[in-house]
């Protein structure tokens, strides 16, 4: 069984093991494990060898290889890394190379970590299930029947069937949190701002965040204070000072009051994820956290700004791919027009599709008004809903998704049913706010629930601290998929 | 607001995001995307009358840098995943002599 991150990184730097031995030990596991799960797209052995192999041989010298110092990482398929491909799941891009590393890459490989492969998405992040790739669809550890969630299912998958002991995502409605939820892992949406998207290949910009994976909070907070930062690559990234998230893990809960809005744990929500997230919240208060209600008059609204909103920017971002530069070209186009409309027609699947046209539609000459300005505007509402509640709360409790995992197929043919299975996570991507996924309990039938706590901008010492403090006094997170436990 | 997106507009948006589509497509998205729609319209509920639009969340605008010499990628790289090129070029289909709307 792989070890935690931390743990994995103390080890390598006191030389009680080789980050070599650690990497081997990681790729035979995720040999022996992914035939079913399919988290992974793309396995870089060789190179991850060679890498733990420089971890090694700097510790030889005596220099410290930094903080995840031989930690292997799994890496989502739409952020750049340099030798082999950079596909996010989509046709489009299944040959392209790309020349740089983005800068969480870098800043992972600066900290010692060793990148073992490129996990499985919904192509570009559009979906909440992973079923939307051009290859195949990443099934659940804890049930082969069901999704890993989306759209980082394979990092999701990975982590939680014991693979790496973390990796990074991509969440801009939910993307990080909804599969960590769906597979029991702990995922963390930082601040809009807080990491820097050079290198993420862009789907929604103005909601897009990159943020880690773990078993653990703790982890969480390790891999969040070194890819945390500001960029200036990143026009969007904030000059904030990075705060020492894992020193604050222990920072007492005294007097934090969290709040529960009705708008989250009304209509909807399986009663199974109620009865668990009520617990959770509960043993908080064992805590020393007291609860405020509070109100978010506009929440209902999320998803109907929200896939305004994204897919307008999805249809602009994607535009990029027109088979001149980069990714797929239709081998006999009649002409310019014909290349552009064939090779994206060939190259982008359905759900890919799907937005692009309903971005299109919300920009279009006559509509632009009606739909992308009017979200815009209820983006203004939502966002001063959170601002207000934030006055007299420090963190917000409430479900990661309304249902745990749900069956592979049963919203394929349905993107509106997909699309509401979004209704927690989507608002604090349109405020900009920080958000977590921490694992609460299981359903009857054995699937994993989360808790989302969302907290104000650059509140990520916080919810690190709290989901913490409740893993220390639960043992959710403990519990190991059956797809895990076969060797 | 119009919320029926009918196989004809599907066409005309397919076009203007460069987009092939096929008959079946058309079809399957006439219906998906007018449902989609007609759930988006809920937002005319809200009074957004002096409301200000939120473009970004953050209040970060008109980031600037010093305009200095950096390390562009070079031009073997920047043609590294060209679909085709020629002479240090991305090479495409002819682009004049034919409509472009």
């Amino acid at each position: 069984m792989i070890a935690s991150a931390t743990d994995i990184a103390k080890a390598v730097r006191t030389k009680e093991c080789s980050a070599k031995e650690v990497a081997a030990q990681c790729l035979a596991r995720i040999e022996s494990t992914d035939g079913n799960t399919h988290a992974f797209l793309r396995i870089s052995g060789e190179k991850a060898i060679e890498r733990a192999r420089q971890v090694d041989e700097a510790i030889a010298r005596g220099e410290d290889p930094g903080p995840l110092a031989g930690v292997p990482i799994a890496v989502k398929d739409n952020i750049c890394t340099v030798g082999g491909t950079t596909t996010c799941g989509s046709k489009i891009l299944e040959k392209f190379e790309s020349r740089y590393d983005a800068h969480v890459a870098q800043r992972l490989q600066a900290a010692g970590a060793v990148i073992v492969g490129k996990t499985n998405l919904d192509e570009f992040g559009m979906g909440s299930s992973t079923e939307n790739t051009a290859t195949a669809t990443t099934c659940n550890p804890w049930n082969a029947s069901r999704v890993a969630g989306g759209s980082s299912g394979g990092s999701a998958a990975a982590v939680a069937a014991r693979m790496v002991p973390a990796a990074i995502g991509s969440d801009t409605g939910g993307s990080i949190r909804q599969p960590a939820s769906f597979c029991s892992v702990v995922g963390l949406k930082g601040t809009y701002g807080r990491v820097s998207r050079y290198g993420l290949v862009a789907y929604g910009s103005s909601l897009d965040q990159i943020g880690p994976l773990a078993v653990e909070a703790r982890d969480v907070a390790l891999l969040m204070g070194v890819i945390a930062g500001h960029d200036r690559r990143d026009s969007t990234s904030v000059d904030a000072e990075v705060p020492d998230y894992v020193a604050g893990l222990d920072d007492p809960l005294d007097g934090l009051r969290i709040g529960i809005s009705e708008e989250y744990l009304g209509e909807g929500l399986d009663e199974e994820v109620r009865g668990c997230v009520m617990a959770a919240i509960e043993n908080l208060k064992t805590r020393g956290a007291s609860v405020v209600p509070i109100h978010l008059p506009h929440m209902n609204y999320a998803i109907a700004c929200y896939y305004v909103i994204v897919t307008a920017e999805a249809s602009s971002n994607l535009a990029r791919f027109d088979g001149v530069h980069y990714g797929h070209r239709t081998p006999e186009p009649k002409d310019m027009i014909d290349m552009y409309a064939s090779s994206r027609g060939e190259g982008f699947g359905a759900e890919v599709k799907r937005r692009i046209m309903l971005g299109t539609y919300a920009l279009s000459s006559g509509y632009y008004d009606a739909y992308y300005l009017k979200a815009l505007k209820v983006r203004t509402l939502i966002r001063r809903d959170f601002e207000e509640a934030f006055q007299s709360v420090d963190a917000i409790a409430s479900p990661v998704a309304p249902t745990p995992a749900f069956t592979i197929g049963e919203k394929t043919e349905d993107p509106l049913a997909m699309y509401l299975s979004d209704i927690y996570t989507i608002s604090a991507n349109l405020a900009g706010i920080c958000a977590i996924s921490v694992p609460c309990g299981f359903s009857g039938a054995g699937l994993p629930i989360g808790l989302q706590l969302m907290g104000p901008a650059f509140g990520e010492g916080k919810l690190l601290s709290v989901a913490h403090q409740y893993q220390q006094a639960t043992d959710h997170h403990e519990q190991v998929p059956p797809a895990s436990s076969t060797d | 607001m119009v919320s029926k997106l009918d196989e004809q507009a599907v066409r005309h948006v397919a076009h203007l995001a460069r987009l092939s589509v096929t008959d079946d497509e058309v079809a399957r998205y006439a219906q998906q995307l007018s449902r989609v729609l007609t759930y988006v319209e809920q937002l005319n509920e809200l009074d957004t009358e002096g409301v200000p639009p939120t473009a970004h969340a953050l209040p970060v605008s008109n980031v600037l840098r010093a305009d200095e010499l950096g390390h562009p990628i070079q031009q073997e790289q920047a043609l590294h995943n060209a679909p085709r090129q020629q002479d240090g070029f991305f090479r495409v289909p002819k682009v004049l002599d034919q409509e472009t709307a």
